[in-house]
């Protein structure tokens, strides 16, 4: 089910994609970072949507790979001048990948209900690793002063103290991922996960190898939200164990689910609706003192209700409202 | 290094597997038996902790505040039965990750809001407060022996009851098939409804037993959550007896990893995970 390719959803898509490019010509600081951090979130949710929607790969421990993301630009950042972006970006992305290949070895090879404990599990590693110990000052979390740049033969292009500039790479970034996945969903790679999805047994005896295709599945997962993590760092210059912590795991689920599995576009209406309603259920003049210091538990009931109530997520609806799909929950795997 | 420093060491890492046994069995049985997983497993422990440092301010005992809250944890898991999971059963793991997840916000933040986010200590019960001397200056408290001999009997009456009664019969019996048992005139629902609220019962006593030791602080549920998975995955999903002897290694290698390797003793833990996992995927003693 490719939901990205239903007009309704490319519209909403469109819409959602201008509203974000837009907020630098109208909106102060508040405006922007929420909306860059959107973005971010956006990208970290296609991460996980990769596995879940199209690899049926329930994850638990993606904010790991994140986290190591935002760490990248930690270490790959001189103290007092500017980073490379492509160093740093390409560096996250790499150390993304090869965590996700690493701990891939081992958990590709449980499925189900293991699967998801076991992620868990190894991404609660990483988070004791860079909190308990003294790595990049431990539980305290640690500041970029001088955030990266892109500088072509002495001539600044891009520079991430500027946060349109930041905005705007990261705008790209969504958008060539999108079309990215677009393509690797649709070539036979993706036709063969999309398979070990459905019956890993029939395509062991067409030949296909399901170990190797999860695991690069998971590997690419791992970059992506590697990329994530740095643009997201590079928002507030500022990295955390937190950063890789289970809670950021579960919100990119409650999002990828909220937005739609297997659409892609939903990873964007996901990342903008939770992220939206955060920032409107932390806002003390709207919901009250009570709810904006509490507002976990109205978050809690929403996903609750979301579960109980609303299947196949916004770009379900979505493609319901276009009337192709009847009343079948489109979205869901 | 001095012998009975390392045999506390040892009575100690028991003592952990076994409360972490607890725990953990609660969480295998609602997987093996009802197919649902359950993240806010450990919720429940926090709340059964916060529940005993409440009830013993209130009471004066820590005894008095477990015989008080066990009724109550039961009462709650059952209501939480009735009202959420029993829509989980027939649905998707996804699905139940995200309503757990759901609850976890809930329970967590009403914490913060009856108890606030300051760590407490619980007391001890005074006939229980003291230690046996084994050196000059080292001692072993007698409230973790306490601890040990308890769970140690609670695991011996919970093999009891799973294998030798009418009612583990017709809990394995579930668990092999649902609609079969549920022909036969076993009334399912009812049958579920129980053994959600032991779950959560063993959950919360065990939060209970470790007030006094761990003392009551915010992101305690979390922690157990985590380490209860990897006794589940190591010991195979709904094997009570994998349970056992993964909670145990799990508590030595906890407890020696942070004598030697202080830094890195949650690290070797999830390395065993890995280990048994490259071994054996499907765990100790899992099944497929």
């Amino acid at each position: 089910m490719r939901l990205i390719s239903h007009p309704a959803v490319l519209l909403t898509l469109t819409a959602v994609l201008l509203a974000c490019a837009s907020v630098p010509f109208w909106g102060g600081t508040y405006e922007l970072k929420v909306a860059t951090r959107i973005l971010c979130f956006a990208l970290f949710v296609l991460s996980i949507d990769l596995l879940i929607g199209f690899g049926g790969m329930v994850t638990f421990g993606q904010a790991a790979f994140f986290g190591l993301g935002a760490y990248a630009l930690f270490f790959l950042s001189p103290e007092y001048e500017a980073g490379s972006i492509l160093v740093a970006g390409l560096g996250a992305m790499a150390l993304g990948a090869l965590a996700a290949l690493l701990t891939g070895l081992v958990v590709v090879r449980t499925k189900g209900v293991y699967f998801i404990m076991v992620t868990l599990a190894f991404a609660q590693m990483g988070f004791a690793l860079f909190h308990d110990t003294d790595i990049a000052n431990g539980s305290d979390g640690a500041f970029v002063f001088v955030k990266p740049a892109l500088t072509v033969a002495g001539v600044t292009l891009i520079d991430f103290e500027s946060r349109t500039d930041l905005h705007f790479t990261v705008l790209a970034v969504v958008v060539i991922a999108l079309a990215k996945l677009v393509v690797l969903i649709r070539s036979p790679f993706g036709e063969a996960l999309q398979g070990v999805k459905t019956d890993d047994r029939r395509m062991r005896a067409l030949g296909y190898n399901p170990y190797l295709i999860r695991l690069a599945a998971f590997t690419m997962a791992g970059a992506l939200a590697g990329l994530a993590g740095f643009l997201f760092a590079s928002i507030d210059g500022y990295v955390s164990p937190e950063l890789l912590g289970w809670q950021l795991s579960g919100q990119g689920i409650v999002m990828a689910v909220l937005g739609g599995l297997g659409s892609l576009g939903g990873a964007v209406f996901g990342a903008a609706s939770l992220v939206l309603l955060e920032e409107v259920l932390k806002d003390q003049s709207l919901v009250g003192g009570f709810i904006a210091e509490h507002w976990h538990i109205p978050l809690g009931l929403i996903i609750v209700g979301i579960v109980l109530a609303f299947r196949g997520g916004i770009a379900g609806a979505l493609s319901r409202l276009g009337g192709t799909l009847g009343g079948m929950g489109g979205g869901r795997p | 290094m001095d012998p009975v420093f390392l045999a506390i060491q040892l009575l100690n890492g028991i003592q952990q597997g076994l409360l972490l046994f607890l725990i953990a069995s609660g969480l295998t049985l609602i997987f093996g038996v009802m197919g649902v997983i359950n993240l806010a497993h450990g919720a429940f422990y926090m709340l059964g902790a916060y529940a005993a440092f409440s009830l013993t301010e209130m009471t004066g005992d820590l005894l008095l505040a477990i015989l008080l809250g066990i009724p109550l944890a039961l009462a709650l898991g059952w209501v939480f039965e009735r009202v959420f999971f029993r829509w989980l059963y027939e649905r998707e793991h996804l699905e139940q990750v995200l309503l757990t997840y759901g609850l976890i916000l809930i329970i967590d933040e009403s914490r913060s809001v009856i108890w606030g986010n300051d760590p407490h200590g619980v007391p001890v019960p005074d006939w229980l407060d003291f230690s046996i001397p084994l050196t000059e200056t080292l001692s072993y408290p007698v409230y973790r022996l306490a601890v040990s001999v308890v769970c140690l009997a609670l695991a011996g009456a919970m093999a009891y009851v799973l294998g030798r009664t009418r009612l583990g019969m017709r809990i394995r019996a579930g668990e092999a098939d649902r609609e079969t048992v549920a022909a036969l005139g076993v009334d399912i629902g009812t049958l579920y409804a129980v053994l959600f609220a032991a779950g959560i019962g063993l959950a919360a006593f065990g939060g209970m037993l470790a007030a006094p030791i761990e003392s009551v602080f915010p992101g305690m549920g979390e922690q157990v959550l985590i380490i209860s998975f990897v006794v589940v995955v190591i010991g195979g999903i709904g094997s009570v007896k994998g349970a056992f002897l993964a909670a145990l290694a799990i508590g030595l290698v906890d407890v020696f990893g942070q004598v030697f390797l202080p830094q890195f003793a949650s690290v070797v833990v999830y390395g065993l995970m890995a280990a048994v996992l490259i071994w054996r995927p499907a765990g100790l003693f899992g099944r497929g």
